[in-house]
């Protein structure tokens, strides 16, 4: 399936919105640490890529993210 | 028919009979749909389900033997297929023993409790708990023992997987507390079932009720820790046993 850069980073700052940082704040250089986005979030941002683009990211996957940005170009890269 | 607490369904393993059955016609009564999960009893499954039905509840009996790995996909799959939504209260309830001193116990004997009572349990509440994360609810109980809290001689391994299911529980509920899930143990002590049918009925003199429990008293609880009511009870061992481990 190939999905956009732009399609997958409005779905994830869409995710992480809904964890609780404002949305204006979720830029991809903001850090996890900054959005007080903790492990078990990106556990559930990984169900959610999961659903949508059929990306499987384990916890060592996940463990190495630390930008919001990261997270898009890795899931981006195992989509295309 | 009550209304269900969530727009989900209920799984109970081990359900076609004893605990899990009586857990199941409970869960059914509070208006959960509920997937009675059996092993090889299907008649006995689907005489549960049948009750239910007839009570006006809603139920599907389902197959699969919990210590097989590939068990817990196959039975949310049949369950949110025959229902049409996600699984939102899971209870842990399928249980074997296969008791020896621990000098003799054999390793086949201590492998397969521990597959059936502990492993199969985390597999399954790994496999809920992503949808309940969804969701912002689940209800986890998971059916421990009081041999989890007291030690009973001939019982190394069913108490070994007793006790670590209850650290699993209490592990699992703090992880996902912010998310609305509940984890939850009831720790059963002598109840009238199958399992205890050939026990020395000699043991009930140390329970402080002077009786067995029943089936029904033990899904009374965990019908309550499935509730909606329950939302602030998580991480919690609920002895069901007649004041045993007191």
């Amino acid at each position: 399936m190939s999905v956009t850069t732009e399609q997958v980073e409005t779905r994830v700052v869409e995710t992480l919105a809904s964890f609780g940082p404002d949305q204006s704040q979720i830029t991809r250089d903001a850090t996890f640490e900054e959005l007080d986005i903790d492990s078990l979030d990106l556990v559930e941002l990984a169900q959610v890529v999961e659903d949508e683009y059929g990306v499987v990211l384990k916890g060592e996957d996940m463990k190495e993210l630390k930008t919001v940005g990261d997270a898009i170009d890795l899931i981006v890269a195992r989509a295309g | 028919m009550a209304e269900p607490p969530a727009q989900g369904c209920a799984l109970v393993t081990g359900a076609s009979r004893g605990i899990g059955a009586a857990i199941a016609r409970a869960l059914a009564g509070d208006g959960w749909p509920v997937g009675v999960n059996y092993r090889a009893g299907r008649e006995a499954a689907e005489a549960v389900v049948a009750e239910i039905e007839a009570a006006g509840g809603r139920a599907v009996a389902v197959e699969g033997d919990v210590a097989d790995h590939s068990t817990p996909d196959g039975l949310f799959q049949a369950v949110e297929a025959h229902f049409g939504c996600p699984v939102l209260a899971l209870v842990n309830n399928a249980g074997i023993t296969d008791d020896d001193l621990t000098p003799t116990l054999t390793d086949q004997a201590w492998d397969a409790v521990i597959e059936t009572d502990l492993n199969a349990a985390f597999r399954l509440m790994r496999r809920a708990l992503k949808p309940m994360m969804r969701a912002r609810f689940g209800r986890i109980v998971n059916v421990s023992s009081v041999v989890g809290l007291r030690a009973n001689p001939g019982q190394a391994n069913y108490a070994a997987a007793k006790a670590g299911l209850i650290a699993l529980t209490r592990t699992a509920a703090v992880e996902v507390a912010r998310r609305g899930i509940t984890v939850n143990a009831v720790a059963p002590g002598w109840i009238d079932t199958d399992m205890t049918a050939g026990v020395s009925t000699e043991l009930l003199s140390q329970v402080p009720a002077r009786r067995a429990g029943t089936p029904h008293e033990v899904a009374a609880c965990v019908r309550f820790l499935a509730s909606a009511e329950a939302s602030y009870v998580t991480g919690a061992v609920l002895s069901v046993d007649g004041g045993l481990a007191a």
